[in-house]
């Protein structure tokens, strides 16, 4: 079983287009090829045609300065293939876009400037806990994922799972995934945002269903300081970091930013920007606008340096 | 004229035709007083240039100037994204500058050069002396030189917009772009789509009334064709854009809530608004560039065009299908797959004429012998860059793989290709074919060459790597990426792409400053071209206007040019002593009147300024000052129209052969009636915008909306709209009996219905006053206000004009054998009173639902 770490999901070869993980992408990979096909054989015939008449005898050249080719080859021949395709794409599209089925898992998405909330849902649709940047999933299962924003319009693109989808204001987009192999599976924000745009990534982690329980029974569970973060957990508090960020269990309940209470387990900081670990957390906590501009978390100039270190290492301890 | 001839559209004889060329001398110093007259404005006075030998040189001038300012912006983008994490921009300027490069791209430098490269082309090729408005075009152009230079310097103090070429809510919105920077690009693009409008209107006029007699429609030129399509799809297209800008703007100044979902707007509408603008626009831009591809590819080919007729009707099915594409951009948005299903099928559709198009230019050079000149090889080039982006986007067109390729920079490559392809190499294989007749010199074959080559290999070393980057999963307008995503390679090769095809630009630059010598003698027919604009020409146009009897007139007719100089066709002096042009009737090109032309004038060159002024002043909110350019802009406007509603001392002249023509005409057959109606074609299709808007809302949050208000005051001011059409139309017909009466009854008849719709307007208003609806706390309040408000500047622009006619009643204008300038105001305000109904009908049909 081959699990890719963090940064290596967001390599760009092969590209993921071309390299689907699930039944959700597998046949838009497939239509690609097929549409790359299309065009090398198009390209032939006009190259073909071109050079027949730039630089072939006059003979050859007068069966092509008609009308007749017009007919051909600028319109009968696009008319097959086009046609064909268009069968493929449609009967390709009602497949792709068919409702949620009783047994998928719910998770509702909401893109936020500039990350992603995770909410994972009962078959009812009521919330459970919530997470950010991180999609985990069982594999081999279909995930209906319900996508939502509350600010601006974003767009949900997990290529190596299934095509986008757009996040708009004022309405529920739902979009299915599955992932057929244990694995992580980058995914990033399409639709331009505003300020940092490109700097919006997440990971759908994909795990064996006995595994996919254990985490989903580990990240429902609420968070809290071992008696040895005590001093972080303190700084944490005092700073007014929970007027902003929850985690479960403590008197931190703010919601405007993402939920804090597992964050140590999570693979990058800041939306895909860094890896995670504690002197990225303190790096991040110091001066957030260096490393992402325009993100709505302030810098924390004010800490000084144990402090930071203090804070870090309660918030990496929220496994 | 003499009897009714079978076939003719004017009644016109064509037997009139066979006393041409003429025969003998012309009397002396005919040439002497056409040049006296059509001389350009010496020293300053150049500004009040008219002539559209000028006018088309600086339009096309100042559109190229705007495609290397967003070509540097460009290069800087390439900068930036040559290395992963790359320094040299930040985000925020990054997205600054890739909201200028895309926006001055698409309205700043496309629309304009097309439209300049009609500007300048279209009277040469059709025969005519200019184009019908003169004074119009060159208020087009300088409302876009000035409108254009400030947006783009809003660059230079960190205001330009930074949401995009596409401006979506919500992130436009005051909320997320609290800044004017939004207000730029909403205002001054707004303000460039009026300029663009006027061109076209220009445009359509010129190409319908102007033409040289006996070039039917079956011997229009190919890029005649194309440009009356181009126009028409902007009278269409661009609206919806005018509607968009509007809306989203009182979003931000007022709250009026069309795109904000917490109060009953939806985000949706204004993609719908935009792209139903959008789309159409890169045909748009296509087609000039398609029809002056099929003009060179026949001369460079030494031969006529293959499927002539096959190429025009792919320009009509073009513009037709370009309407029902605009949600391909909205496959992601998830839209119900019905309407998917649709849209993908006319994406696929409208491909069709443009493989009708490549294959005709493949037909044509086999049929002849291609020369391997800078315009041949700008051809191949175009042909095949073409043909690549069509099929990209035909790979686009399926929905499914659309979702993957969906702004990533698979598109940036798509679109690049069918824009460099489309639209910048035929524009360049245009400059290099077209100078020789706009300018004493040839550009250099040898430079030619050069820009040529680094131009195509720079081209495809930028683009094609974006195909694969695309699939690699690098979305579309980001500032940076992290590196150990396989991405590095791709982006340095795209960014060195992009540096080699600079080169070929500045050496395009180079050639232009060492040879491009215009508004004197020209070059001569060098590349041994078909058309009109070949004939030796000078400000006044061609000596005389050519009886045309081909499609190719230069190849076909023999003598043509020698008789032309000798004076031996239409109009070889000037009958009326003032600038004059041969006004033909639509379809066959038959003499109906001679138009006299407008001199040079400081008035429109003010009116563009004031207008400028109007927007830009609003953009930076001084609202007292922007008032007062408004209405300093009205002003040189009056003063500009006031004298061209003007009868000459001579009704009728001879203009050669004996054939004489009326000076005045109204109605129908005039040139000023045409372009009225389509302005209201313009003003009807931001109505039809403004419907389609009322409506979406309505079905998108009906449970929310109020009750119907009370029916009796509508019902009243319905009457009184339709009262107003009753009275304009009893105005028109008394207009056309003789004497005084008539005149008098019709102005006072036109000034009444404009009074019955202020009235009407007044009551609706009242109406919902009372209903407490407020614009800014619901989507039905903002869109019911907006068509309340529409109406009011409808209504406010239709007592202007009626006080304009009351006017010009006090200086003693309103007379018999004028009665051009009642008619054009009663068409106005009749569109205004059926608009009217729509504005009191619409809300009280689609209210809450039941």
């Amino acid at each position: 079983m081959k699990t890719r770490v963090a940064d290596e999901s967001f390599g760009g070869w092969p590209p993921p287009v071309l390299d689907p993980a699930g039944p959700f992408a597998t046949p838009l990979s497939t239509l690609t090829w097929g549409l790359l096909a299309m065009c090398a054989m198009v390209m032939v015939v006009v190259l073909t045609a071109l050079a027949i008449a730039l630089f072939a005898p006059r003979s050859w050249r007068r069966r092509l300065g008609g009308e007749r080719l017009i007919w051909i080859a600028g319109l009968g021949f696009p008319v097959v293939v086009l046609s064909a395709l268009l069968v493929w794409g449609l009967s390709l599209t009602a497949r792709l876009t068919e409702q949620p089925q009783p047994g998928d898992l719910r998770v509702r998405v909401t893109g936020e400037m500039w990350w992603w909330r995770v909410a994972y849902l009962d078959a009812a649709g009521r919330e459970i806990f919530q997470d950010a940047n991180e999609i985990h999933v069982p594999v081999g299962r279909p995930v209906a994922l319900e996508l939502e924003s509350t600010d601006v319009i974003h767009s949900f693109w997990v290529p190596r799972l299934a095509g986008k989808l757009d996040m708009i204001p004022g309405r529920r987009n739902v979009l299915r995934i599955q992932a057929d192999q244990p694995g992580t599976y980058s995914g990033q924000c399409a639709e331009y945002c505003g300020g940092a745009h490109a700097l919006m990534a997440f990971v759908v982690v994909a795990h064996a269903p006995a595994d996919y329980e254990r985490w989903r029974a580990q990240a429902a569970r609420p968070g809290g300081a071992a008696p040895q973060q005590a001093a972080g957990a303190l700084v944490f508090q005092n700073s007014g970091c929970g007027a902003c960020h929850t985690i479960r269990g403590t008197t931190a309940n703010g919601v405007a930013g993402p939920d804090l209470t597992h964050v140590g387990s999570r693979r990058t900081l800041g939306a895909g920007v860094l890896p995670n670990n504690t002197g990225t957390m303190a790096g991040w906590i110091a001066d957030s606008q260096a490393i992402k501009p325009g993100n709505r978390m302030p810098a924390y100039p004010v800490l000084n340096g144990q402090e930071l270190r203090a804070t870090a290492d309660y918030l990496e301890s929220l496994k | 004229m003499s009897t009714p001839a079978e076939g003719s559209e004017t009644g016109f004889d064509p037997a009139i035709y066979d006393r041409f060329p003429t025969k003998g001398r012309r009397p002396k110093g005919e040439v002497e007083r056409l040049e006296e007259i059509w001389c350009a404005p010496k020293g300053w006075q150049w500004i009040t240039v008219i002539n559209n030998n000028y006018v088309g040189v600086y339009y096309l001038g100042a559109a190229m100037l705007f495609f290397v300012l967003a070509g540097v912006l460009a290069l800087l983008m390439r900068t930036q994204l040559a290395l992963p994490l790359n320094g040299v921009l930040s985000q925020e300027t990054y997205n600054q500058i890739f909201t200028m490069h895309g926006t001055v791209m698409m309205f700043l430098f496309a629309v304009p050069a097309v439209e300049a490269l009609g500007v300048l082309l279209l009277p040469q090729m059709l025969g005519a002396r200019d184009l019908p408005f003169p004074r119009l075009s060159a208020y087009a152009f300088w409302a876009y030189l000035i409108g254009g230079l400030a947006f783009f310097c809003s660059l230079f103090f960190g205001l330009a917009p930074n949401g995009g070429w596409f401006m979506y809510p919500p992130l436009t919105s005051t909320t997320y772009s609290p800044g004017i920077n939004a207000d730029f690009w909403l205002l001054g693009i707004g303000f460039i789509e009026i300029s663009a409008i006027a061109g076209a209107i220009e445009i359509i006029v010129g190409i319908l009334k102007t033409r040289a007699p006996g070039m039917s429609l079956d011997k229009l030129p190919v890029f005649a064709w194309a440009m009356l399509v181009f126009a028409g799809m902007i009278i269409i297209a661009f609206p919806s854009v005018i509607l968009a800008t509007t809306l989203l703007e009182l979003e931000r100044a007022l709250g009026w809530p069309f795109f904000d979902a917490e109060r009953g707007g939806d985000p949706l509408l204004w993609q719908h608004l935009f792209w139903f603008f959008g789309h159409p626009e890169v045909y748009i831009i296509f087609l000039p560039a398609a029809g002056a591809m099929s003009t060179m590819v026949a001369t460079v080919s030494r031969t006529p065009l293959v499927g002539h007729w096959m190429v025009v009707l792919a320009f009509l099915a073009t513009g037709f299908i370009s309407f029902g594409v605009w949600a391909h951009h909205m496959f992601t948005t998830g839209l119900p797959s019905a309407s998917v299903g649709v849209f993908s099928a006319a994406s696929m559709a409208v491909s069709l004429p443009a493989g009708v198009q490549v294959f005709a230019w493949i037909a044509t050079v086999a049929s002849g012998k291609m020369r391997f000149n800078t315009p041949g090889l700008f051809v191949l080039g175009s042909l095949l860059i073409f043909v690549m982006g069509g099929l990209t986007g035909v790979m686009a067109a399926m929905v499914p793989f659309d979702w993957q390729a969906h702004d990533t920079y698979f598109i940036v490559a798509h679109l690049h290709y069918v824009l460099i392809g489309g639209m910048v190499f035929p524009l360049f294989a245009a400059i290099y074919y077209w100078t020789p007749m706009a300018s004493s010199r040839a550009l250099s074959e040898r430079l030619g060459r050069w820009v040529f080559g680094l131009m195509f290999t720079g081209m495809h070393l930028a683009f094609l790597p974006m195909h694969l980057s695309g699939l690699m999963g690098m979305p579309r307008r980001v500032w940076t990426y992290a590196p150990g995503r396989d991405l590095e390679w791709p982006n340095l090769i795209s960014s060195l792409g992009a540096v080699v095809f600079a080169m070929g630009v500045l050496i395009w630059i180079i050639d232009m400053v060492r040879n491009f010598r215009p508004f004197g003698a020209s070059a001569g027919n060098v590349f041994d071209g078909g058309g009109l604009e070949w004939l030796p020409s000078e400000l006044y146009s061609t000596r005389s206007i050519p009886l045309v009897t081909s499609l190719y007139p230069l190849w076909d007719q023999k003598n043509l040019a020698r008789d032309v100089v000798a004076g031996r066709y239409f109009l070889p002096g000037a009958p009326t002593g003032g600038r004059e042009t041969l006004v033909t009737s639509p379809v066959n090109a038959e003499p109906q009147h001679l138009l006299p032309m407008p001199t040079p004038s400081g008035w429109h060159v003010w009116a563009a300024v004031f207008t400028a002024g109007f927007f830009l002043l609003l953009t930076v909110q001084a609202y007292a000052a922007s008032v007062l350019s408004g209405v300093l802009a009205i002003y040189c406007v009056i003063r500009w129209c006031w004298f061209l509603d003007h009868p000459l001392p001579q009704a009728r002249v001879d203009v050669g052969a004996g054939l004489q023509l009326p000076t005045y005409v109204s109605g129908p057959s005039s040139t000023g009636w045409w372009a009225m109606a389509i302005t209201l074609v313009v003003a009807g299709m931001v109505m039809a915008m403004s419907v389609f808007s009322y409506i979406f809302l309505w079905s998108r949050s009906a449970q929310a909306w109020a009750a119907p208000i009370a029916p009796v005051t509508g019902a009243a001011a319905a009457v009184l709209c339709a009262a107003g059409v009753g009275l304009v139309w009893i105005g028109n017909r008394a207009l056309l009996r003789a004497g005084k009466l008539g005149p008098r009854l019709a102005a006072i008849l036109t000034v009444g219905s404009a009074a019955l719709l202020a009235l009407a307007w007044w009551l609706d208003m009242a109406a919902w006053r009372t209903t407490g609806l407020a614009p800014d706390l619901s989507a039905q309040g903002a869109i019911v206000h907006t068509l309340l408000a529409w109406q009011a500047v409808f209504v406010a622009i239709s007592l202007l004009m009626a006080g304009y006619v009351a006017l010009r009643w006090a200086f003693g204008y309103v007379a018999a054998g004028r009665p051009a300038t009642v008619q054009l105001v009663g068409l106005f305000i009749g569109y205004v009173c059926l608009q009217g109904l729509i504005v009191v009908g619409l809300p009280r049909v689609f209210a809450a639902a039941s």
